[in-house]
């Protein structure tokens, strides 16, 4: 061993104090206080903290209100529309999950107005986009008669053919509902990495890395946020997509365990799903104050070494 | 104010990166101090390129330059700290011009920082590997506490000096008490009321001085004084610098066990291999975060066949020995730890599984665990003892540059791996490209260089080749190799195990080293 | 932030065009080429400096990371009007310089119709089929062109040119109408209206040859504004003296000096006198509406950033912002451009009074990527108001500071809605933002902002100069003022008028020389393809807000476009269906889709082929018309239905 030269005052000698003493409870600066507003939905009052949303509101009256586009940890971009509600004096339906309470609205959630708008939205999505792994958008068009076939075979779609391009995770933008959520994950609200971006405009804006270049040559780092926030499974893990097409995939048999990430000291909460003892995904709470859902490559995709079985009976 | 140094947290901690950029986003600035222009340092308001191991002539100069300008909190500094006086007649040798020289970095933007560091109503150090993997390692770590005690920017919401611990649970170790002179949480085993706690609780006696750490070990085997070695978890003959003489450091031993997922390069060299289960995924118990949280590990799914959880290995290996333990049970053990380890009493499962994790220290269970450390510092009368100042004298690194090795050769990691690549090169990650050595566009070209041609790379202790890739984050003169393809490019045939003394961690971050076309 | 681009470079001649807008670059980390400064020399030496400053403020507004984004849309512009299109090569180059990842640089540049992102010949014609000019010829142009050419997108002139469709171009008083845009190291955009294949066809030679004449287009103020020949006569008339057209063609093209001569300023000068609050008062009490389509009060606009010039000064991170909205993009408007064209300084004369009452610094004019000569014009004023100590750092004197900037919109139809043009300004993609908040809360860059209608700024000085209870006797009590109108379409005499508000439609359209084609009126498309038809016997309704109103119309931008009854009316609602299928941004659902199934709905009935009967087909349109109106985002999707459920209620067109 190389003996260094070093010439600073010692430090090792043994600290009596160690454990050192304890101090008041340190506590974060105080939030400002919200005030509460008063609203009323479907002729109940209810008060939220002024800064709330609409949805949040209804939240609380037990109301359950249709979402494509929004996620708690993501800036709401109200594009979806399906959740929109009657404002009473508001010339249009307006988004519940974005529009902040003030004093005194009143609002309806199940009006014909509303039901009609929901209804739409719902057709108009189904009758462009492959639904067939978003379950919650068919219990949402139950609730409101949504009958996307009427428009007919000849209309427009967004059908496209599948991207696999790496081993991680498969595009299938057949099944993209333009929810902006992947490109927010990738962007401004979590993983800043700007992968990709809504390209084009009107019925062909669609999700796109520039010039729709393959995933590995673009700035893409596959931390997966995006899969984790997509609603309609166009995006997807590989493993997930290959037990789909072979017929393996049977979510009635898989569990999800939460553990801590064996990577990086930064504790990121991992939801390991398995099925028949294998592990078949990896996503993370979006209220975990560590993660809000996001992970990095390797504690998303990370995990396989777990799979490796023993290849000899004496473990080498 | 973040200033991020010696640390490329956008790939070594990426949801801790998040946080930061949340920080950016509200307007926070943010400094990085790295010798490459790195992911991290691309978010930078200002980004300083300093020579590899010049950080102490920084860190003194950054203190004399906020002592001079006025930003020195000398309430906090009479308070709550010692030795302030002996620190400013210290550092007054260290001007800007002299830390220009030593460092490279323009006085200028040794300025900047400064007074950004001393000015910002809240201010916090981040560092990692870049500034611990040094001879100087324990040196380098208080001159960075040095400027926040400088400027009061320690013990309080959003400040502070903030190591970002590089395994999930090496914090964790460290509290249980695998570091040679502690027991569970932090209690030293040469204080004899402490020991005697222990001594009590589990009815044995336990040996009065402290142990060796890992160099201290290494050398130990050297010197024929350590002849065993059970190793858990770890892959020191990919990992340990100067790897050809840890090689035969390790071969020189009578018995060699090795514990391990899989069969690397160090159970190749034991005498005994026990297969173990994966912790993270197929065992139960606590890890600790770089932010002290206690978090839960759960099985999420079952080991192979014929591999058996660490603890059941343990408690086997007892048995064994003649101590029957009985079954082993993950709650019982961290329950009988709770009363020993006050910063741990609060913690119950229970309340880590609804509070989603504990910060230390929680001494009971109405306690919410704390977000920050050292707030005693800010208490009037002071609680507890001073904060000392530290006085610390730059010295460049021990493998030094020269005519026959003119190239500093950095290491790291890269996004997608992890240390020596055991688990992580099970993963078809599309960001892993062939292993290379990094050298600077310029350099290529001095060298007359294509990319992807094959280079030899010597340093003092050993020899390798590798391809070369150019990357214009490095800056002629310097070098990069990531520590993760051993089966590629041995890295550390080439590293140098100067040592700190103080912290038993080798300079795997400055080795000097030249490259020959081949 | 750190960024990662794909292998492609940029050529030395896209790197002038984004240098000539953006500078040469500061340092090696934007340009992709190293310089020593940005570098190390070998370790342990003292050597040049290896600072990489990386996130250069923003300093005027403040906070924004992104500080060179909003050069965005000009840099694209560089490279489209140099190159002829956008190479991966210039993107991954204009990411370097703006500090932009690559996919949202072609997130923004594919948003727009007028940047290519393929390779395309540097010269295009662009021939507008839109509504207007189907009246006056387009399809016979657009079929000589097949047949001289070949289909839209076929090339010619040695393969230098090509011609395309296109939306309505603001010409309509000219239409058919032809734009030919040429790229090079000097880009040109010329315009042919009205235009003959012939015509097009040597533009596009010309233009291959390097032969186009100097002026970008000219302003023909007798076929352009026919009222201007009266005013020149000084005749009188029931509609006269003109107070937004009265400078139109006097003295030649416009200068400072004959804009001062001809009244010019006298309006600030006074607004200075009277103080904001005073400006203020005056813009009150003239009742003026804003001009765009939305009819808000302008005084109320200009309060609601007054009010909080307060925090202004407590707050350096806050500046206000003034932008003239002249994106006039609205099928068979052209008022915006004539008045750009013909008295560019009453708008910077209308905007710096606004600036004085709002306290804002910076103002915008966003400008139609379509409008060469209105850009150039307008250019030109700004550099001579500056030049003359009318825009600046001590505006007459008066220590007022107020600069402005013109920013070209680059073929988006909704960039004209107040929010989306924020968006675009600030180098994101053209998508409308969810109000609240609005804009006098949070506009251009997350600040205070007054969004003001070409028309209406240009009353500004007037109102204040001969005060606003004199303007608030014009017109009727709820709609003040005088009003310009877009004659367009079957009409005899098409061009801009202005009339005072409470005018009879018959009486605008005798003015204009009444309806010619077949001499027989069928229906009148009030407000653009977002407005609504009227039919003959609806000519006696007052064209004010509250007239149009009550016949469920809206006046919207001034358009007024006239069909005869050879039109086949199906056709036109065919058209803007598509128009808004074309020009949908695709951000919201109810949007996005709707205006597409709309359009095939419509299609199927135009060919009689309905899905089950018409009936049904028809009862789907108006639920599909009601979630649009209800539940988009903006008021394109609101109002994408207006024309064809206008024209369902008027005639049965399907049955």
């Amino acid at each position: 061993m190389t003996q260094s030269p070093n010439n600073s005052q010692p430090l090792d000698a043994p600290r009596p104090t160690i454990p050192l003493p304890r101090g008041p409870v340190p506590q974060a600066p105080p939030e400002r206080e919200r005030r509460s507003i008063e609203i009323k939905i479907d002729g109940e009052s209810v008060a939220v903290a002024e800064g709330s949303t609409i949805l949040d509101a209804a939240k609380k009256l037990g109301i359950d209100t249709p979402t494509l586009c929004f996620l708690e940890s993501l800036s709401p971009v109200n594009v979806c529309r399906v959740c929109v509600v009657e404002l009473e004096g508001a010339r249009t339906l307006v988004p519940a999950c974005s529009r902040k309470v003030e004093p005194n609205m009143s609002i309806r959630t199940d009006s014909e107005r509303v039901r009609l708008s929901r209804r739409l939205v719902l057709e108009f999505l189904a009758s462009s986009v492959d639904l067939s792994t978003a379950p919650a958008v068919h219990a949402y068009m139950d609730r409101y008669d949504a009958h996307p076939e009427r428009f007919g075979s000849a209309r427009a779609t967004v059908a496209q053919p599948v991207i696999i391009d790496n081993e991680l995770y498969v595009r299938d933008y057949s099944k993209c509902v333009l929810c902006y959520k992947c490109v927010e994950a990738c962007g401004v609200d979590a993983q800043n990495t700007f992968a990709i971006a809504v390209a084009g405009r009107g019925f062909s804006a669609h999700i796109a890395t520039e010039f729709d270049v393959p995933l590995p040559d673009s700035a893409c780092v596959y931390c997966g946020n995006c899969i984790g926030v997509c609603p309609t499974g166009a995006l997807m893990f590989k493993v997930e997509y290959d037990m789909r097409q072979a017929g393996t995939w049977n979510e009635s048999r898989q569990t999800q365990t939460d553990t801590i990430c064996p990577y990086c000291g930064v504790g990121c909460d991992l939801t390991v799903h398995q099925q028949e003892g294998q592990i078949v995904g990896v996503t993370s709470p979006v209220d975990h104050s560590v993660t809000h859902g996001n992970l990095c490559i390797k504690g998303r995709f990370g995990w396989q070494f777990v799979q490796i079985q023993p290849v000899d009976p004496d473990g080498k | 104010m973040i200033l991020l140094w010696g640390s490329n947290a956008r790939e070594t901690h990426p949801i801790f990166f998040h946080h930061l950029l949340k920080g950016i986003r509200n307007g926070a600035e943010l400094y990085v101090v790295d010798p490459r222009r790195t992911s991290s340092a691309q978010w930078a308001n200002l980004w300083l390129g300093l020579d590899v191991g010049s950080d102490i002539s920084l860190a003194n100069a950054m203190g004399r330059e906020i002592i001079v300008a006025g930003l020195a909190n000398e309430k906090f500094i009479q308070n709550a700290t010692s030795g302030f006086e002996a620190y400013k007649a210290h550092v007054e040798k260290y001007t800007l011009e002299r830390a220009e020289r030593e460092t490279g970095v323009p006085a200028e933007a040794i300025r900047r920082m400064a007074h950004a560091y001393g000015s910002a109503p809240r201010s916090q150090i981040c560092w990692t590997l870049g500034i611990t993997e040094h001879h100087d390692a324990v040196d380098n770590v208080v001159a960075l506490i040095n400027l926040a005690l400088l400027t009061g920017h320690v013990g309080r919401y959003g400040s502070g000096v903030n190591p970002l611990r590089g395994q999930n649970n090496v914090q964790g170790g460290g509290d249980m008490g695998a570091i040679p002179d502690r027991l569970t949480g932090f209690q030293h085993v040469e204080n004899d009321q402490l020991r005697a706690k222990f001594e009590q609780a589990w009815g044995v006696k336990i040996q009065p001085k402290r142990g060796w750490h890992l160099s201290d070990m290494f050398e130990a085997m050297e010197h024929g004084d350590l002849t065993m070695l059970y190793v858990l978890g770890e892959n020191p003959a990919d990992s340990e610098a100067d790897r050809h003489r840890a090689l035969k450091r390790l071969g020189g031993l009578e018995f060699l066990v090795v514990q391990d997922l899989f069969y690397t390069s160090t159970a190749e060299l034991a005498d005994v291999v026990l297969p173990a289960a994966a912790g993270a995924f197929e065992s139960e118990g606590t890890v600790t975060s770089s932010e002290r949280r206690v978090q839960r590990v759960r099985r999420t799914v079952p080991p192979p066949a014929g591999v058996r959880d660490d603890l059941e290995i343990i408690f086997d290996l007892a048995r064994r020995l003649g101590h029957d333990w009985g079954t082993p049970d993950p709650e019982a053990i961290w329950n009988e730890l709770r009363p020993l380890s006050p910063m741990h009493g609060g913690m119950s499962y229970r309340r880590l599984e609804e509070m989603g994790g504990i910060q230390w220290p929680c001494y009971d269970e109405s306690h919410p665990g704390e977000m920050f450390l050292h707030g005693r510092l800010w208490s009037e009368p002071l609680i507890g003892p001073r904060a000392p100042f530290s006085v610390v004298e730059f010295e460049p690194p021990v493998d030094q540059l020269d005519e026959q090795y003119p190239i500093r050769l950095t290491t790291g990691r890269r996004l997608d791996d992890y240390n020596t690549g055991v688990q992580t090169r099970k993963y078809a990650s599309p960001l892993r490209r062939k292993e290379a050595l990094d050298v600077s566009p310029e350099d290529g070209q001095f060298y007359k260089l294509r990319e992807g041609e094959k280079v030899r790379v010597t340093s003092r202790r050993g020899s390798l080749v590798a391809p070369v890739r150019f990357d214009s984050a490095l800056r002629p003169g310097l070098a990069f190799l990531s520590v993760h393809a051993h089966d590629q490019i041995a890295t550390n045939e080439l590293t140098i195990d100067a040592v700190d003394p103080k912290s038993g961690t080798s300079e795997f971050k400055a080795t000097a080293i030249r490259i020959e076309k081949v | 932030m750190d960024l990662h681009f794909t292998d492609a470079q940029a050529t030395a001649e896209e790197r002038v065009a984004v240098d000539s807008e953006m500078g040469a670059p500061e340092s090696s980390w934007q340009s992709g080429q190293r310089q020593d400064s940005d570098r190390r020399d070998n370790d342990g030496q003292s050597s040049e400096r290896p600072i990489g400053d990386t996130r250069t403020a923003f300093a005027a507004f403040g906070g924004d990371a992104h500080g060179r984004r909003h050069r965005l849309l000009p840099v694209l512009h560089a490279i489209q009007n140099r190159i002829g299109w956008i190479s991966p090569g210039a993107l991954n180059y204009i990411g370097l310089r703006l500090d932009i990842a690559p996919a949202e640089v072609h997130g923004v540049a594919s948003f727009y119709g007028m940047f290519s992102l393929q390779p395309r010949p540097p010269i295009v014609a662009h021939v507008c089929d839109d509504i207007a000019c189907v009246t006056r010829g387009s399809d016979k142009l657009c079929a000589d062109l097949e047949g001289k050419i070949g289909p839209a997108g076929s090339s010619c002139s040695g393969g230098r040119a090509i011609w395309l469709r296109s939306q309505c171009l603001g010409l309509c008083e000219r239409a058919p109408a032809v734009l030919v845009t040429s790229a090079g190291e000097k880009s040109h955009e010329r315009v042919s209206a009205p235009a003959s294949a012939d015509a097009v066809e040597s533009l596009m030679d010309d233009a291959a040859q390097g032969r186009l004449p100097a002026e970008p287009d000219v302003l023909n103020v007798q076929i352009s504004v026919p009222q201007s020949a009266q005013n020149r006569a000084g005749k009188e008339s029931e509609f006269l003296p003109l107070r937004l057209l009265h400078r139109i063609g006097k003295g030649g093209a416009p200068t400072l000096e004959t804009y001062q001569k001809l009244g010019g300023y006298r309006g600030l000068r006074k607004a200075l006198d009277l103080g904001p609050e005073g400006t203020l008062g005056e813009l009150a009490a003239s009742k003026l509406l804003g001009r765009g389509g939305a009819a808000f009060p302008t005084a109320k606009k200009w309060e609601a950033l007054f009010l909080q010039r307060d925090l202004l000064r407590h707050d350096p991170a806050r500046a206000h912002c003034v932008i003239c909205n002249a994106d006039e993009s609205e099928p068979g408007t052209f008022k915006d451009r004539i008045l750009m064209e013909g008295d560019p300084f009453a708008i910077l004369e209308g905007m710096t009074i606004a600036a004085f009452v709002t306290g804002a610094r910076q103002g915008y004019i966003y400008l139609r990527g379509e409008y060469a000569l209105a850009a150039e014009r307008m250019q030109r004023a700004i550099q001579s108001a500056n030049e003359n100590g009318f825009l600046g750092d001590n505006i007459l004197g008066s220590r007022l500071q107020f600069n402005i900037e013109i920013r070209r919109g680059a073929g988006a139809y909704i960039c004209g809605e107040e929010t989306a043009l924020f968006n675009s300004i600030e180098g994101y993609r053209g998508e409308p933002r969810n109000k609240p908040p609005f804009p006098t809360q949070s506009g251009l860059f997350r600040q205070p902002t007054a969004v003001n209608n070409v028309e209406t700024l240009v009353n500004v000085p007037g109102i204040i100069l001969e005060g606003g209870s004199a303007y608030a006797r014009l017109g009727t009590e709820n709609s003040a003022g005088t009003r310009l109108f877009c004659l367009c379409g079957h009409v005899a005499r098409p061009g801009v008028y202005e009339v005072a508000m409470g005018t009879a439609l018959r009486q605008l359209i005798d003015l204009a020389g009444g309806v010619v084609g077949s001499g027989k009126l069928q229906a009148v498309l009030l407000g653009g393809a977002a407005g609504t038809f009227v039919g003959p016997q609806e000519l006696d309704t007052l064209l004010t807000f509250e007239g149009t109103r009550a016949i469920g119309a809206t006046l919207g931008s001034g358009v007024v476009m006239l069909f005869d009854d050879t039109v086949d009316l199906r056709q036109i609602l065919l058209r803007i269906a598509s128009f808004f299928r074309h020009e949908t941004c695709g951000q919201c659902v109810p949007c996005r889709v709707g205006v597409v199934r709309q359009q095939e709905a419509l299609q199927r009935l135009v060919i009689a082929k309905p899905l089950g009967s018409v009936t049904q087909e028809v009862a789907m349109l108006r639920e599909m018309a009601q979630a649009m109106r209800d539940a988009s985002i903006c008021g394109l999707g609101q109002t994408a239905a207006s024309a064809l459920e206008s024209a369902m209620q008027r005639w049965s067109l399907f049955a």
